[in-house]
């Protein structure tokens, strides 16, 4: 690996043991930790300040349908140190098959949600604390309804904001893919595509936490 | 992610070195030089300095002559003045919004852009020997995205309801309902625009600690920086990492006010202590942002005018860190009032008088360094000794709140208001008046006019002092802070004189500050020609012409020393730069291909 294309063109210098580029995305990833962390630490608050107000698992959220989409995207996550990988040795065609690939299955991972959304919304569970009448799946629905209001706030806004990440992440993807097909990367030049897998790996990180602690727990 | 790839692009293709001239827009507008950057920054934030103390003259008039009509008044809307045959009066509602847009403007949209985005984009690439920040797009997009915020926090006046007026602290459930305060949009306007400047914020985090771990030139050790980047790289790492929780926090309150959502709304089971905890966990490490790269700039100017070297370099450093870390663990003594378990309000107050150490290692290091030093008392140094005696004022004030018993007594009172001031205003802002005025040689290549700053300084020091000494008074006395009219209590309306000449001294003090205004464009344009090293300074900034070419240094600088190496025995001046080779070595042309390895004195 060159370094002069990795270090802006520069010499090396004292400290400069990972190119900037690299060095910058994980700084930026200590702060999406922090993102979170506010996000995960006020919904366990919330939770144990009211513990009634949350739904046994399973009984309105569908554990099945998000499984699925859990492996879904943990298959991304493959696919994209597969990308990394042909890179490393240079093969252009398999570096935008596997980012194609990976650009498929993160879509899918959104489509999926956004059916989520629509159908948990369709049963009454939503974000608006004035409106939520969560019946639970399967239910009739003038039945009593289930958890409260900020079980709806806490479960959309975080899972969105995941959401959010993985949308984001997905148009950038198709950036790289962009860059790639007019053959910007190689084997001494794949910057784009480790920063590119490092954000991505670290929103599939994000999401196994989330899966466990908003539908598993 | 693009503008990085294609920055990394653009620098390996050469960059800068090609000095072909740049159009208008790429040069003054959207540019990526860092300096231009810095200046940028600090035109908007004094923009917004002025407007925030446009604000608090309002404020004072009408705590000194509460209910009298306001000379100019009837200028202003009726939204905010309630017109009388004699004048317009100020509305309780406008009241509010002064206080909550005063505190948010001047610290989120004056001073810290002023430290961060101007001393940080100014400071960082020279005093370490780089061309520019690491990401250079990606620091025109943090300017790009502070001036938006701006633009809709001064645009949230104009609207219904008027500007926030929950405080700059927007306690939930105050701000979570129009109902309460009166303000819909205008609180939605204040949360947003938070959230663009603190992603701002963040891309200029992840730009600075980038550029200080890799972009340091070669021999630029960690301790041979100067203690301004020391601080704004710790500054940097604060900011990267209390400003996702304020993002969070912000954009849940945001959620709660236009969908509807229950987290800080306790009818629906929402917990308004939460909205507390995030803002403190991320307001106590911010008041570090605003005092860090302060106390750093104070740092080179009190060795560079004393012609000493810094006392204590080493534990300059680590106070600085240390004040970094336990900024982290204090965020509990603004709550000793919300409602907490004692034994909690115990640890946070042991936590928070642990601060006072490194503290006072800074204050004593500075003292000791001015200590037989040969004191040029030009203005950047009064200034700078302006901010450690009046950081000393205001760090004792705030071991008083930090104890519980004495917190119990006085919180939310005018104490706090002093205290906040003593160490925002007679703190930070004097630092930034030391700092703008001892690199201005650096960035406009002229010297400012030293008999008008010195105008300035004694005007300011006194004024200043004269406004917020009576307030410890006043909070003593149990006059409440963020009140309309204290008149209204009877045991309060005798405080009445002591406001209005607190107000006539904030009026003479708003005023003084035009000397500054004065001198500051008058200097640009008509100032004395300065030389690259005015004053005769070590570090790397003032080895290349005033005001410094695209790319800063026409080679790379290689750093024999630290940068503090003043009245050496070593070096026939008083001052030895750090790029000056010692007569032992060898010449500079046979150290730059070596890889080099870090001397035993860093890490």
């Amino acid at each position: 690996m060159t370094t002069q294309a990795m270090t802006a063109g520069r010499a090396p210098m004292p400290g400069m043991k990972v190119y900037n580029l690299k060095l910058g995305m994980w700084i930026f990833l200590l702060s999406e930790v922090m993102f979170f962390t506010g996000l995960i630490g006020s919904y366990i608050i919330l939770r144990f300040a009211h513990p009634e107000q949350f739904a046994a698992p399973g009984q309105v959220l569908n554990i099945n349908l998000t499984a699925f989409n859990t492996f879904l995207l943990i298959c991304s996550s493959v696919t994209m140190v597969k990308a990394y990988a042909a890179i490393q040795q240079g093969d252009q065609q398999g570096l935008k098959n596997w980012l194609l690939a990976t650009i498929v299955i993160g879509a899918s991972f959104v489509g999926v949600q956004v059916y989520e959304y629509i159908a948990l919304a369709g049963e009454g569970f939503v974000p608006i604390a004035d409106a939520y009448h969560a019946v639970g799946r399967h239910m009739p629905h003038d039945g009593p309804a289930i958890g409260g209001q900020l079980y709806g706030s806490t479960f959309y806004t975080m899972t969105g904001f995941h959401g959010t990440h993985v949308s984001i992440g997905v148009l950038c993807l198709c950036f790289t893919y962009w860059r790639a097909a007019k053959g910007a990367y190689t084997a001494d030049n794949l910057g784009g595509v480790e920063i590119m897998g490092l954000y991505w790996h670290f929103v599939d990180l994000v999401w196994i936490i989330l899966f466990t602690i908003v539908y598993l727990v | 992610m693009s503008t990085i790839e294609q920055e990394m692009v653009h620098a390996a293709e050469g960059g800068h070195h090609d000095h072909h001239e740049l159009p208008f827009i790429r040069k003054y507008i959207f540019s990526t030089d860092h300096k231009m950057i810095a200046k940028q920054f600090m035109f908007v934030s004094l923009f917004f300095l002025v407007i925030g103390g446009l604000l608090a003259t309002m404020m004072r008039w009408q705590l000194g002559y509460p209910g009298e009509p306001m000379p100019g008044g009837m200028l202003l809307p009726d939204a905010m003045m309630a017109p009388t045959p004699n004048g317009a009066i100020m509305l309780p509602e406008f009241y509010n919004s002064l206080v909550t847009m005063h505190g948010t403007i001047m610290i989120f949209f004056a001073i810290m852009p002023l430290l961060v985005g101007l001393f940080g984009n100014l400071l960082i690439p020279l005093q370490i020997g780089a061309e520019d920040m690491a990401f250079p797009r990606l620091n025109m997009i943090s300017f790009w995205l502070a001036v938006p915020a701006g633009i809709l926090m001064l645009s949230s006046f104009a609207v219904e309801g008027g500007a926030a007026g929950a405080g700059w602290t927007s306690y939930a459930p105050l701000s979570v309902s129009g109902e309460w305060t009166g303000v819909y949009l205008g609180q939605q306007l204040w949360l947003a625009s938070l959230t663009i400047l603190g992603f701002s914020s963040l891309v200029g985090a992840v730009n600075y600690i980038t550029t200080v771990i890799n972009m340091r030139a070669p021999g630029m050790t960690w301790f041979r920086m100067p203690l301004a980047t020391w601080a704004l790289f710790v500054t940097a790492i604060l900011i990267l990492l209390a400003i996702p929780i304020l993002a969070g926090a912000l954009i849940m309150l945001l959620f709660d006010q236009t969908i509807g959502t229950g987290f800080f709304r306790p009818e629906v089971g929402g917990e308004p202590l939460l909205w507390q905890h995030l803002f403190w966990f991320f307001g106590h490490p911010e008041v570090y942002i605003l005092i860090l790269p302060a106390m750093g700039i104070v740092s080179e100017v009190i060795s560079n005018r004393a012609r000493k070297p810094i006392f204590g370099y080493h534990s300059m450093v680590l106070a600085i860190i240390g004040i970094g870390f336990l900024g982290w663990i204090v965020w509990g003594h603004h709550m000793f009032m919300s409602g907490m378990n004692p034994l909690l309000g115990t640890s946070f107050m042991i936590s928070t008088m642990a601060i006072a150490v490194p503290s006072a290692i800074k204050t004593f290091n500075w003292l000791a360094t001015i200590w037989k030093g040969d004191l040029h008392l030009d203005s950047p140094m009064l200034y700078a000794l302006a901010f450690v005696s009046m950081f000393i004022i205001g760090g004792l004030s705030g071991i008083f709140m930090a104890s519980t018993p004495v917190d119990i007594y006085i919180h939310d009172t005018y104490f706090i208001v002093a205290h906040i001031h003593y160490v925002l205003f007679g703190g930070s802002l004097f630092a930034i008046f030391a700092g703008i005025t001892f690199w201005f040689p650096k960035m406009f290549g002229r010297m400012m006019n030293e008999t008008l700053n010195k105008v300035h300084f004694g005007l300011t020091i006194v004024l200043y002092n004269l406004v917020f000494w009576p307030m410890h008074n006043l909070g003593l006395q149990g006059m409440m802070r963020r009140i309309y009219d204290f008149t209204q209590y009877e045991y309060l309306a005798p405080l009445q004189p002591m406001n209005q000449f607190i107000s006539i001294s904030v009026f003479l003090l708003v005023a003084a500050q035009s000397v500054y205004a004065f001198n500051f464009f008058w200097s640009i344009f008509r100032g004395e020609k300065a030389s690259n090293n005015p004053w005769d300074s070590n570090t790397l900034e003032w080895t290349v012409p005033s005001p410094p070419p695209h790319g800063n240094f026409p080679e790379m600088p290689v750093v024999y020393r630290g940068p503090y190496e003043y009245s050496s025995p070593e070096s026939d001046t008083d001052f030895y730069p750090q790029t000056k080779p010692p007569p032992s070595k060898p010449p500079v042309q046979e150290l730059i291909p070596e890889p080099v390895t870090p001397t035993p004195e860093g890490f």
